[in-house]
C-alpha cells in the first residue's frame, strides 16, 4: 500500500501516540552512533546518547503505564525528555512535545487538521524556547518544512496518514539542507564557517522522530484498514 | 579509548560518589536527583549555585564550600543539568536570603537553568543569575548563541562566593558577579582533542603539527586552526584578543589566570604564565594576583586558556578572602 490508508477519514488515537514513542526510542537508539557523529563533527558529541538516553527513560514509562490520549503520552514524553535529556535537547524535545499534547488537549482521537496543529505549535514552541529562526542551522531547518507540507496536505484533504508522511519527507530534506549552512544558534555557532558540509544533528534527529510518527500512522491505518491487530503492539 | 573507568554510562555517578567519600567533612553528595550540596553554611546568608556539564573537573563541585558554593549540580559529560535536579539544588541552597545562579552561556545550560529559576522561583525561591560570557574567541556574537562561559567562571564563583559569605544581600552578590563576569576575558587553546567516554572516538581530530586556537571548554573545534608553534607564540596569540576587548588603561591591576584544560602539565602552564605576565607588564599593567593550574577543565585535552580580570579593591579582597573548598583553600 501507499500509505495513503483509508484517507481523511483516519483518526488517530493513544495506541498511535505511544507507537509513535517506542518506534522514535527504537529509531534514536539505532542511530546513535550516527548522530553522535553528526554532533561531534560540529558540537560536542552527545547528541545521540541524549536522546537515547530520554527515549529510553519514556519506554521504561510506557512499560508502567499506558497514556488515555495522545495528549497524555506527549505530555508524558515532554516531563520525561525534560528531566532526562538535559543540554539543549532536552529542553527544545520536551517543550515540542508539551506544546503538542497541549494543542491537542483531552481529544481521544486526532485528525488531520488536530495533527497540524499539534505539529504547528511543537515548531513554534522550539522557536520560542531556541530564539532560532528558519536558515540557522538547527532543528528548525526540519521542523518548519514538515509544519508546511503537513499543512498543504491537510489543506488537499489528506489523511493523517498522507499528512505525517509528507511531514517526514520535508523534514527529511530539511535536515539535508541543514549541510550547506552556517549555524547561528548553538554550540556549532562558534565554528563559523567551518560548520559548513556538517549536518545539523538537530534536524537529523528531527526527521528520524517525524518518519517513526509517519510509519506509526502507516502502521495504524494498515491495521484499521485489515481490521485487525490494534496499533502499537510493537514491543 | 583507554580510560580509567567501569561503565561509559556509571562515570559521573561513580566518580561524584567518590569525590563525596573524598570531601565527606566539606559536601554532601544527593544521588538521585544528582547534585551536591555544602555540608555547613551560614544560616541567612545567599545561596550560590553553579552547575553544567561534567568533565570540567573541578568545576563546579569542586568549589563547593565555604566562601565559594552551596551546591553544585552536574549533568552528564559535558552536558547541561536537568531543571529536576537544579529545582532541588537550589532548594538545598536556600537558607531564606535567596540563591544565585551561574551559569555559563551555552545553549543547553541557559535553557535549563532559565526553566529551574522559574520553577524554584514557583516554590518561593527569589533566583537572580550570572551569565558568564567571558570568552572572546566568539567574534561575531550578534550571528551566534553568544560568547561562551570559560574560565571567568572560577573567578565569578570565587568572588561572588566571597560577598555572599561576608553576608551581602542577594542583589549585591548578584552584582558583583556581574561586575567580575564584565571585567574579565578569556582565550583558549587546545593542542589535542579529549574523549567524551560514551562517544569512545576523540571529538575531533587535530594534525601532530596543529593546534586549535579559541576553544571553548567542551572539547569543540575552536575558531581557527593553525600550526604548531612555541608557547610564547601561543601565549602572544591568546592574550592580543584579551587585551583588544578588555582595553585596559596602562596601570590598572589585574588578576592573571592560567588555566589547564586537563592534559597538560603545570610546568608548561608555569611556562605560558612567565610570558603571559611579561607581556601584561609590557602593556604596562601590575599582575597584582594569579591562579595557575587545571581548574577548569576539557577532560584530558592538551592545551590551556588564560583569563585576565581587571580588578578594583573591591574583588581584591574578596579574592583574598578565606575559602575552603575541594580544589580551592586559603586564608583558613
Amino acid at each position: 500500500m501507499t500509505g495513503s490508508g483509508n484517507g481523511s477519514g483516519q483518526v488517530l488515537d493513544a495506541a498511535w501516540a505511544i507507537d509513535w514513542l517506542r518506534r522514535s526510542a527504537a529509531v534514536v537508539s539505532e542511530n546513535r552512533v550516527a548522530l553522535i557523529e553528526l554532533d561531534r563533527a560540529i558540537g560536542d558529541g552527545d547528541h545521540g546518547e541524549n536522546l537515547d538516553r530520554g527515549f529510553t527513560a519514556i519506554v521504561a514509562k510506557l512499560d508502567q503505564e499506558t497514556p488515555a490520549t495522545p495528549g497524555a503520552a506527549f505530555k508524558m514524553a515532554a516531563m520525561t525528555l525534560m528531566s532526562k535529556v538535559g543540554g539543549a535537547a532536552g529542553p527544545l524535545y520536551g517543550t515540542a512535545f508539551l506544546r503538542a499534547g497541549t494543542a491537542v488537549g483531552d481529544a481521544t482521537a486526532l485528525d488531520a487538521s488536530m495533527l497540524v496543529a499539534a505539529l504547528t505549535a511543537a515548531r513554534d514552541g522550539v522557536v520560542a524556547r531556541g530564539k532560532a529562526a528558519s536558515g540557522e542551522k538547527t532543528m528548525i531547518d526540519a521542523w518548519t518544512p514538515a509544519v508546511e507540507a503537513a499543512a498543504a496536505e491537510a489543506a488537499a484533504d489528506g489523511g493523517p496518514a498522507v499528512v505525517l508522511a509528507a511531514a517526514a519527507d520535508a523534514a527529511e530534506a530539511g535536515a539535508i539542507a541543514t549541510d550547506p549552512l552556517i549555524a547561528r544558534k548553538g554550540r556549532a555557532s562558534y565554528l563559523g564557517e567551518r560548520a559548513i558540509g556538517h549536518r545539523d544533528p538537530g534536524a537529523a534527529s528531527s526527521a528520524l522522530i517525524l518518519r517513526a510518527a509517519a510509519d506509526a500512522a502507516a502502521a495504524s491505518a494498515g491495521s484499521a484498514a485489515g481490521g485487525s491487530a490494534p496499533a502499537g503492539s510493537a514491543s | 579509548m583507554k580510560k580509567l573507568i567501569n561503565d561509559p554510562k556509571a562515570v559521573v555517578d561513580e566518580s561524584v560518589e567518590g569525590f563525596g567519600l573524598a570531601h565527606a567533612d566539606l559536601v554532601t553528595v544527593h544521588p538521585d536527583p544528582l547534585f551536591v550540596s555544602r555540608k555547613e553554611a551560614k544560616s541567612g546568608k545567599v545561596g550560590l549555585l553553579s552547575g553544567g556539564g561534567s568533565g570540567h573537573e573541578p568545576l563546579h563541585a569542586g568549589y563547593v564550600g565555604f566562601g565559594m558554593l552551596d551546591a553544585a549540580v552536574p549533568g552528564a559529560v559535558f552536558t547541561s543539568p536537568t531543571p529536576d535536579a537544579i529545582i532541588p539544588a537550589t532548594l538545598a541552597a536556600d537558607s531564606g536570603a535567596g540563591v544565585v545562579h551561574i551559569v555559563k552561556n551555552y545553549t543547553g545550560d541557559v535553557l535549563n537553568f532559565e526553566t529551574a529559576a522559574e520553577m524554584a522561583q514557583a516554590e518561593g525561591v527569589e533566583v537572580r543569575t550570572v551569565l558568564v560570557n567571558d570568552d572572546v574567541a566568539v567574534e561575531d556574537s550578534l550571528y551566534t548563541a553568544g560568547r561562551r562561559g570559560v574560565g571567568g567562571t572560577v573567578l565569578v564563583e570565587k568572588i561572588a562566593g566571597a560577598a555572599a559569605e561576608r553576608g551581602d544581600g542577594l542583589d549585591a552578590v548578584a552584582a558583583i558577579g556581574q561586575r567580575v563576569n564584565d571585567n574579565v576575558r578569556t582565550m583558549g587553546v587546545a593542542l589535542s582533542a579529549c574523549t567524551v567516554p560514551h562517544a569512545g572516538v576523540p571529538s575531533f581530530e587535530l594534525g601532530e603539527d596543529e593546534i586549535e586556537i579559541g576553544i571553548g571548554i567542551h572539547g569543540e573545534p575552536g575558531r581557527h586552526r593553525i600550526p604548531m608553534e612555541n608557547a610564547d607564540g601561543i601565549t602572544d596569540r591568546l592574550l592580543e584578543p584579551i587585551l583588544a576587548d578588555l582595553k585596559p588603561a596602562p596601570g590598572e591591576k589585574v588578576l592573571l589566570f592560567v588555566n589547564g584544560m586537563g592534559g597538560t602539565p603545570a610546568s608548561e602552564l608555569y611556562i605560558v604564565y612567565r610570558h603571559a605576565v611579561k607581556v601584561l607588564e609590557g602593556a604596562g599593567l601590575v599582575v597584582e594576583r594569579s591562579l595557575v593550574g587545571n581548574y577548569i577543565t576539557a577532560l584530558e585535552m592538551q592545551g590551556c586558556s588564560i583569563s585576565v580580570l581587571r580588578l578594583d579593591q573591591e574583588m581584591t579582597s574578596l579574592w583574598d578572602a578565606p575559602v575552603h573548598t575541594p580544589a580551592l583553600r586559603w586564608g583558613m
